[in-house]
């Protein structure tokens, strides 16, 4: 087991700066998810540590032991590096049965009961019986597995695991979800997971980093810390559907431009006079126009039954608001609006946001 | 930690490829160059322009032009409309059909071009002598040692360029787009007129294209059926310069000119037939197969029948057969009667006379070992190409497409300037100077074959091999090797096959005891052995024949498994 610390780490391709001075740590024995958007330089990031790119500047450790330091040129090949990695497309080998694929780490290594423990592998990921099936014999979420028992049957220190679910559909992709998380528990291996599905990111980690556009890290946190208290916008909309209002604070009153009234909302933990409420669709309540309701005066623009929610696309002062509210709740209390149906909106959480930020793509 | 050497595994493969494209390539092609600019010590273009005025240097490339260019319209008409006929109608027994006009690929054009020659020759040929002897002729029907007999010889045995790639495309071509025309109101000529042809048109101009490359640079037809009426091309003349003189220097220059006329020309053709693929012709043509509507013949589906019969009677069983009967004659002019008959020749052949049998050894010999160095050497190649990320990799990409574009005779003439002696080895006389032609002249189809295969496999197949604790070259042995081989294999008998037959190259190169089974029949026909010429063009279709057979059968075995 290993921790991986990763300090002033840059890489560049051609014109293109990927990673500038990035340093991370992540601790041995945890599973930490590095989270960001697609081509945000997080497979890059995968691919220096596992030994396949070499940084410009700067330096990686696995386990206390330097693999590769760009400043005296001293790199370690993958192949010494210790670790087990699943590919997005999990490169599973076509020409060679589960078994062969799965035993292959440790024949390399030659090991010692070798059928053994391949064998045992092959069963932690629930693949007894198939052992024999060539990787075209077997669906997509069995290759997962294979690549899985693979990465893990010479039990690396360390486990990179580069978007493995993506290709899943939503039933397997959970279960794996579930797995991969038992596994680590099991095995106690470090596991460095890396995606762009914030669900996942949120469901599998002991810790999250949050990575935007340009390669720069931008929270680390816990799951539940990052999620509740997202340093900046970019987080919280890159955790979930984000709404955004403008609100300006004058002598101490919160307005919202375009409506005459104040807005007796919640109170901003941030300073200045300019700023930006951001809440999720579920942070919304409605109420019935009419009412003695102290919220927001809104329209209804679209009205969508979804099922177990209802989902609003909701007109307020010029701005276009998502909310989703469980439809029982709906009906119980009269909250089944049609469009253009005029309700007031409420918000039971707040996120205060310095400065003003619009909405972008909530529709 | 260990210290990796700035010198790995990846700087090893880069330089070892270039320098395999370099001497084998690269080499011969600059000396070409080198000899047909600098003239006593001076880069001179007004000499090699006083050359391409010299009245049999610029007769041969017009020769050249005219043969291919009418050799180019006759295929491509004939291609084109036999691929339409077994694609889009409903002729009985399609798909045997479609096999049959194959054929012509597995035969080589020059033993065709015997087999015509033997047929219709003005005097001698059979079919001349039957119309005059016994239908009382004047005069013969047709004489084979013209312009006209060479284009339809050589479109025989060419038109499969356009069949293979126009009955692709109109296989692939996604009926709805005709349909859709149907439907809005056009009748069947508008559409084959607005819509199909418009549509194959990149594949029939890419196939024609492929024609005209390979008659410009061919050999053998023009020299048996045109050298004896002072028809020559491009390669047939750079032959005569090189054996006819001796070796003079002003022959070699001849031939250098004429070289660099050929090499421009195909380097021209294969760029033109890039840009022709690449407009578009996947975007209309899906890539899985539908099933195209049929245009009915109604009464004239048995009519269209035989014509293809006939057609595939005359093209390829007539002149087969002519091969096997003359090769059996006891004299070449005797009529086809059994007292006439033995098989004499044919033992004689085989298992009597050094020159024949060298000749096969030489060929299975130099085809075996060609198709296993170029197999590897491709491997290489191909790897450092597709997969690798090693600076100066643009040298290597250049080098590797020059295979495709230099014509066999090119190669030859390099190679003869390159390892006669002048620059320390000489190879001249032996079959190892054959075999380093035969390398350079192949490395194309090697390349093509294993660089397709090596884009199947994806990176992270490597990769995963590393993070699993194998060095690079673990990863080569038991990743990419095995997930390669099928590209290996279609490499080695696509380079196999075609040096058994071989004529082009190694009739510029042989020596006494270097003959290739193409050379020998070639030469046994230039010395008026008509008969053992022949014996041994049947001999060589045997062991062609008998040899694509086994490879599909092994193909097919392997692909069931």
């Amino acid at each position: 087991m290993a921790d991986v610390r990763i300090s002033e780490v840059s890489k560049r391709y051609a014109e293109k700066s990927v990673l500038e001075s990035l340093s991370l740590e992540v601790r041995d024995g945890e599973c930490f998810t590095l989270l960001g958007p697609s081509g945000c330089g997080k497979t890059v990031l995968l691919r220096l540590i596992a030994g396949f790119e070499s940084p410009d500047s700067g330096t990686i450790s696995i386990g206390g032991e330097p693999v590769a330091d760009a400043a005296t040129g001293q790199r370690l090949p993958p192949d010494q590096r210790g670790l087990g990695m699943v590919f997005q497309d999990y490169a599973v080998w076509p020409h060679m049965s589960v078994y062969e694929n799965v035993a292959y780490p440790l024949k390399l290594a030659g090991s010692p009961a070798l059928r053994e423990r391949t064998m045992r592998a092959i069963g932690l990921v629930g693949l007894d019986k198939l052992e024999q099936r060539l990787p075209s014999q077997l669906s997509g979420g069995q290759q997962q597995r294979v690549a899985l028992a693979r990465a893990l049957v010479s039990e690396p220190r360390l486990l990179l695991l580069d978007e493995p679910l993506n290709n899943l559909d939503a039933n397997l992709r959970e279960e794996m979800r579930f797995e991969i998380k038992a596994l680590q528990r099991q095995l106690g291996v470090t596991i460095l997971y890396i995606t762009h599905d914030q669900e996942i990111a949120l469901g599998i980690s002991d810790r999250i980093a949050v990575m935007d556009e340009r390669g720069h890290l931008r929270q680390i946190g816990a799951p539940d810390e990052v999620y509740e208290h997202p340093v900046d916008d970019f987080i919280f909309r890159f955790l979930g559907v984000a709404n955004f209002l403008p609100v300006t604070r004058e002598d101490g009153v919160l307005r919202i431009a375009g409506l005459p009234e104040p807005w007796r909302g919640p109170a901003p933990d941030k300073p200045g006079d300019a700023l930006t409420v951001g809440f999720r669709p579920s942070d919304v309540t409605l109420a019935p126009e009419g009412t003695d309701s102290i919220g927001l005066p809104g329209v209804v623009r679209r009205a969508s039954f979804l099922g177990a929610q209802m989902d609003y696309l909701i007109d307020v002062a010029g701005t276009q608001i998502r909310a989703a509210l469980p439809s029982h709740e709906c009906v119980a209390r009269g909250l089944v609006f049609a469009e253009g149906d005029s309700c007031r909106v409420e918000l039971a959480n707040a996120h205060w946001f310095e400065g003003e930020i619009t909405n972008k793509g909530i529709l | 930690m260990g210290k990796t050497s700035r010198f790995g595994t990846a700087q090893l493969l880069f330089v070892l490829s270039v320098g395999i494209l370099v001497v084998i390539v690269a080499v011969p092609m600059l000396l070409i160059f080198f000899n047909a600019f600098w003239v006593s010590g001076h880069f001179n273009v007004a000499d090699v322009i006083r050359v391409l005025r010299q009245s049999e240097t610029y007769e041969a490339l017009l020769n050249s032009l005219f043969l291919s260019s009418g050799v180019t319209i006759t295929g491509t008409l004939v291609g084109t409309f036999f691929a339409w006929l077994v694609t889009r109608t409903d002729l009985p027994l399609k798909k045997t059909m479609k096999l049959l006009f194959l054929v012509p690929f597995m035969l080589p054009a020059f033993i065709g071009a015997l087999a015509w020659k033997m047929l219709l020759s003005p005097r001698a040929g059979y079919i001349n002598r039957l119309f005059m002897d016994v239908f009382g002729f004047s005069s013969p029907i047709f004489d084979i040692y013209t312009y006209a007999g060479i284009i339809l010889v050589e479109t025989m045995y060419l038109f499969p360029f356009v069949f293979i790639q126009v009955s692709g495309a109109l296989e692939r071509m996604d009926p709805t787009l005709e349909e859709s025309a149907r439907i809005s109101g056009a009748d069947l000529f508008t559409i084959t007129r607005k819509i199909t042809i418009p549509l194959v048109m990149p594949s029939i101009l890419s196939g024609a294209l492929l024609i005209m490359l390979y008659s410009m640079a061919h050999f053998g037809t023009v020299a048996v059926l045109g050298v004896e009426t002072g028809i020559y091309n491009i390669p047939t003349l750079i032959y005569e310069k090189i054996h006819q003189s001796a070796g003079s220097f002003d022959s070699i220059r001849t031939a250098t000119v004429l070289a660099t006329v050929l090499v421009i020309t195909a380097a021209f053709i294969l760029w033109l037939q890039n840009r022709v693929l690449n407009q578009g012709r996947y975007q209309i043509i899906a890539g899985k197969s539908f099933r195209p509507s049929e245009l009915k013949l109604r009464t004239w589906r048995i009519p269209m029948l035989v014509f293809c019969l006939l057609y595939i009677g005359l093209t390829i069983v007539l002149p087969t057969v002519t091969i096997f009967m003359v090769g059996g004659l006891k004299t070449y002019g005797l009529p086809f009667v059994s007292e006439n008959m033995t098989w004499e020749n044919y033992r004689y052949i085989l298992f009597e006379w050094d020159l024949t049998r060298d000749a096969i050894w030489n060929s299975v010999s130099l085809g075996l070992s060609a198709a296993l160095i170029t197999m590897f050497a491709g491997v290489i190649i191909s790897y450092v190409i597709v997969k690798m990320k090693v600076r100066g990799k643009g040298i290597l990409e250049f080098l590797g497409m020059l295979p495709f574009s230099v014509p066999g005779s090119v190669i030859a003439l390099g190679v003869i300037l390159a390892w006669s002696g002048k620059y320390g080895v000489n190879l001249y006389n032996t079959v190892w100077i054959i075999l380093v032609a035969y390398v350079a002249r192949y490395m194309a189809f090697s390349l093509k074959a294993n660089s397709a295969a090596l884009e199947q496999v994806h990176d992270s197949l490597v990769e995963a091999a590393r993070a699993s604790g194998a060095t690079m070259w673990q990863a080569l042995k038991d990743v990419v090797i095995p997930l390669v081989r099928p590209g290996m294999m279609a490499a080695f008998f696509l380079i196999f096959l075609p040096a058994l037959r071989e004529l082009t190259v190694s009739v510029l190169l042989y020596g006494p005891t270097t003959r290739t089974i193409g050379v020998a029949i070639y030469t046994l026909n230039e010395d008026g052995e008509t008969v053992y010429s022949a014996a041994l063009a049947g001999i060589a279709l045997v062991i062609i024949v008998t040899g694509e057979i086994l490879i599909k059968r092994l193909v097919a075995g392997k692909n069931n498994a």
